[in-house]
């Protein structure tokens, strides 16, 4: 059974049909990828995945559990954890502050003081700025800190939004890094990226997006080999 | 100065003619005239020159500091045209009353108020004097900008206090021969206003002991924070304990008077917790919580009423847990249909529940239970073993008690699980909502304790004023309470009482300009938002989104002492 498996799912914002029978299947340990243009419905997918926006039609399931009945917060005690897109970092609080945030539903305080350690290994850079303000971190550090956040809910599964999103191609690259990091500690995760270049090499297996539709899914190195992702996505002729 | 060239004399030409517009403005709206009927210094000085110089003054500071070299005489040169073009304007203004009838259009352009601008010297000698005396004001401000700090602070505290023990004199005068007879203040007061000599001592003595302390401070706290963490505790818990005697003893102090003017602002105070709880903490504008101000207090004089209208034997004790849980629940009514909106559509409808419950207390429909327009009378006072709490001074151990209370409630929340919910959906509701905190219940309760703290302050209220009539729960409440929390610093727990002492207590001493009430409500708010967005006394998280200098903070603290006493 699948770890996550998105059944024919069509969302809507009112009146506009942004999902039109997406169907996706995530297993435990693996990196899967969307990718596709501005406004494909990416970001819509993980959405209705975490509970954001409610299916009108078709179902999610995690663990074989439907999630349908269970609202955003519910859906995090789940072990869904999201880094949404543009960071979403929490930008008057602190960074330990906004760590604390992340671990919000949980209440032991062990196992939360060890966590805090283990993604300040992970990101060294905020545990030097751990009594700073978000705010005035720079973008890199922040899509840092809404990662760090989302791995202090301990998720299963972690879905992230655009995480290369407006960073310098040197701090791309570390990200990218960090994912793979987090996805060997045994986390699965769903991964939306316009830089599918970045996205299919760290990914086992990717989804093309088109107008709210998948157009194509694949091995990523099938993908990564496909003439129209090549023409379309990755720049090549 | 021969460097200084005519491009250069455009910022004290800008600035002098913005104070001159401030100072014409603010006299023929009246304002000059009105105060110049209050002495603060007895046959030297009015509160109408002080708000009439206030300007010059500042703008002539601004100039000096903005002038090109760091020369003394060129920052003086810059105060002293800013000085001369700010009293053109008011020149002009007196040449034109003395030629045209100015009253017809100008009702406020009195005769009494050119007496007053002219020195009652008449026009041309009076116009120079004027001059003179702003080009002295613009001089005197660049001097100040060129002495160092360790005497110019001293200096404008001095001035500052003196000041404002002027203009506070006949009730500080009517406190002194209370408690040590008409000796020593007859040696500080002649009548309403201070005695010159008296008021040169006290500046020298103020500017003095702020000099000596301006210098010791460091010293002083360095001495304390080297002492042993345990005497460091054991000074801590003597301040508590200090400032606790203080409150319980305040009244004894004060006198009825005050008495009655600080439970004004406890009433205020306590409201003010409970928005801050809802738009401080939980980031939910909320523009008609007078609505359940009104319901408490309409609730307490329901239970508790001898008249008419009364439904219960209750005692105001026994009434007080209902109210607040009546108010309680009616935040939860409010929030329950609000819950998906934000910013702007939610104050737009609170402002509507606001305005429905007012017109409800109002209506016919309604009249049979609450009384319309003529409201519910005879509710008695709080009963006391046996007597009951009728004057100010006891009233104030009702309030202070309820104040404590929502401060300790607000103090404990804001560092709990719901704290740091509301803060969370303050910031961001969809991030929150991802984080997995739930939004439903957090709004709910945010409205809810907010409500009941409310309710309390009304039902108090309404035993205090012993009848309630509708048109006593206007919008103009819910803006006041509002005003106060972002004066005081939104979040803040002293900043609600700080803000509640100035935006009520002070409109309450200074009565006798209460048609001006509001326009410096306005001004208030206006230079606020521009000098000091974080409100006086700032909470750490909203000091640390508008202010990244620390150093502000102390600065912050000695304005709200000032502004306490």
């Amino acid at each position: 059974m699948a770890m996550l498996e998105v059944h024919d799912v069509h969302a809507y914002y009112g009146n506009i049909h942004a999902l039109k029978g997406i169907s996706i299947t995530v297993e435990e340990g693996e990196i899967v990828t969307l990718i596709g243009a501005n406004g494909a419905g990416k970001s819509t997918t993980l959405k209705t995945i975490s509970g954001l926006l409610k299916p009108r039609q078709g179902h999610v399931h995690l663990n074989g559990e439907d999630l349908a009945p269970f609202s955003a917060h519910e859906v995090v005690y789940k072990g869904v954890s999201m880094v949404p897109e543009g960071r979403g970092v929490f930008s008057r609080l602190t960074v330990s502050e906004n760590l604390d945030m992340g671990a919000f539903h949980r209440s032991d305080r062990g196992g939360i003081s060890a966590d805090m350690e283990r993604v300040f290994d992970l990101f060294p850079r905020l545990e030097e700025r751990r009594t700073q303000v978000a705010g005035t971190l720079s973008g890199g550090e922040q899509q840092m800190l809404a990662t760090a956040r989302a791995l202090m809910a301990r998720p299963s599964l972690l879905l992230m939004d655009e995480p290369s999103m407006g960073l310098a191609p040197v701090l791309v690259e570390s990200v990218f890094d960090t994912i793979v990091d987090i996805n060997k500690e045994g986390t699965t995760v769903l991964l939306v990226e316009q830089n599918a270049h970045m996205a299919l090499q760290i990914a086992s297996r990717g989804y093309v997006l088109q107008t709210g539709e998948i157009v194509l899914k694949d091995s990523a190195e099938g993908l990564r080999e496909n003439p129209t992702v090549q023409k379309a996505y990755l720049g090549i002729d | 100065m021969a460097k200084t060239s005519m491009n250069d004399l455009r910022i004290p030409l800008r600035l002098g003619l913005i104070a001159g517009g401030i100072s014409l403005g603010l006299s023929a709206i009246g304002m000059v005239a009105l105060f110049g009927q209050r002495e603060l210094v007895t046959n030297v000085l009015t509160l109408g020159e002080v708000i009439l110089l206030a300007a010059p003054l500042l703008l002539a500071y601004m100039s000096a500091r903005q002038a090109p070299e760091a020369k003394a005489i060129s920052a003086i040169l810059y105060g002293l045209i800013t000085g001369i073009v700010a009293a053109l304007p008011l020149v002009a203004l007196i040449v034109a009353a003395s030629t045209l009838d100015l009253r017809q259009f100008l009702p406020n352009v009195s005769p009494a108020l050119i007496e007053l601008l002219t020195f009652n010297q008449g026009v041309i000698a009076g116009s120079l004097i004027l001059t003179g005396v702003f080009a002295a004001t613009g001089v005197l401000a660049a001097i100040a900008y060129n002495l160092p700090d360790q005497i110019r602070s001293p200096l404008s505290s001095g001035l500052l206090w003196t000041l404002t023990i002027g203009l506070f004199s006949e009730i500080l005068s009517n406190r002194l021969r209370a408690f040590f007879g008409s000796g020593i203040n007859q040696i500080l007061f002649d009548g309403k206003a201070l005695n010159p000599f008296a008021a040169l001592a006290l500046f020298i003595v103020i500017t003095v002991i702020a000099a000596f302390w301006g210098r010791r401070k460091e010293t002083v706290q360095e001495q304390i924070s080297s002492l042993p963490p345990a005497r460091q505790r054991n000074l801590r818990l003597a301040s508590i304990a200090a400032g606790v005697v203080l409150l319980l003893i305040l009244p004894l102090i004060l006198g009825t008077y005050l008495s009655e003017v600080i439970n004004n602002v406890g009433i205020f105070a306590l409201m003010g917790l409970g928005l801050n709880i809802v738009v401080g903490f939980a980031g939910l504008l909320d523009l008609g919580y007078v609505a359940f101000f009104a319901i408490g207090a309409y609730s307490m004089a329901v239970f508790t009423s001898n008249g008419s209208l009364g439904i219960s034997d209750l005692t105001f004790w026994s009434a007080l847990p209902f109210c607040v849980a009546i108010s309680a629940f009616f935040g939860l009514m409010l929030g329950l249909p609000v819950l998906r909106m934000r910013g702007d559509y939610l104050a737009i409808v609170t402002l509507g529940f606001g305005e429905i419950i007012r017109i409800l207390a109002l209506s016919d429909m309604l009249k049979p239970v609450i009384g319309g327009a003529q409201g519910i009378l005879q509710i008695p006072k709080p009963p006391f073993f046996g007597t009951s709490l009728v004057q100010p001074e006891q009233l104030y151990y009702v309030i202070l008690a309820g104040c404590l209370l929502a401060a300790f409630v607000s103090w404990r929340l804001s560092e709990s699980r719901l704290g740091r919910q509301w803060m969370a959906m303050r910031e961001d509701e969809d991030v929150a909502e991802a984080m997995g905190i739930t939004l439903v219940s957090t709004k709910l309760l945010a409205f809810s304790i907010g409500a009941a703290f409310s309710g309390l302050s009304g039902a108090i209220f309404a035993s205090k004023l012993t009848s309630i009539f509708p048109h006593s729960f206007n919008l103009l409440i819910s803006i006041n309470v509002l005003s106060l929390i972002i004066v005081g610093g939104m979040g803040s727990l002293p900043g609600v009482v700080v803000g509640a002492l100035i935006l009520v207590g002070l409109p309450e001493l200074l009565r006798e300009f209460a048609e001006y009430r509001l326009l410096m409500y306005g001004a208030l708010l206006i230079v606020m938002m521009l000098m000091k967005p974080e409100g006086f006394w700032p909470s750490a998280v909203r000091r640390r989104e508008l202010r990244s200098d620390e150093d502000d903070f102390t600065e912050a603290g000695a304005l709200a002492n000032e502004a306490g006493d």
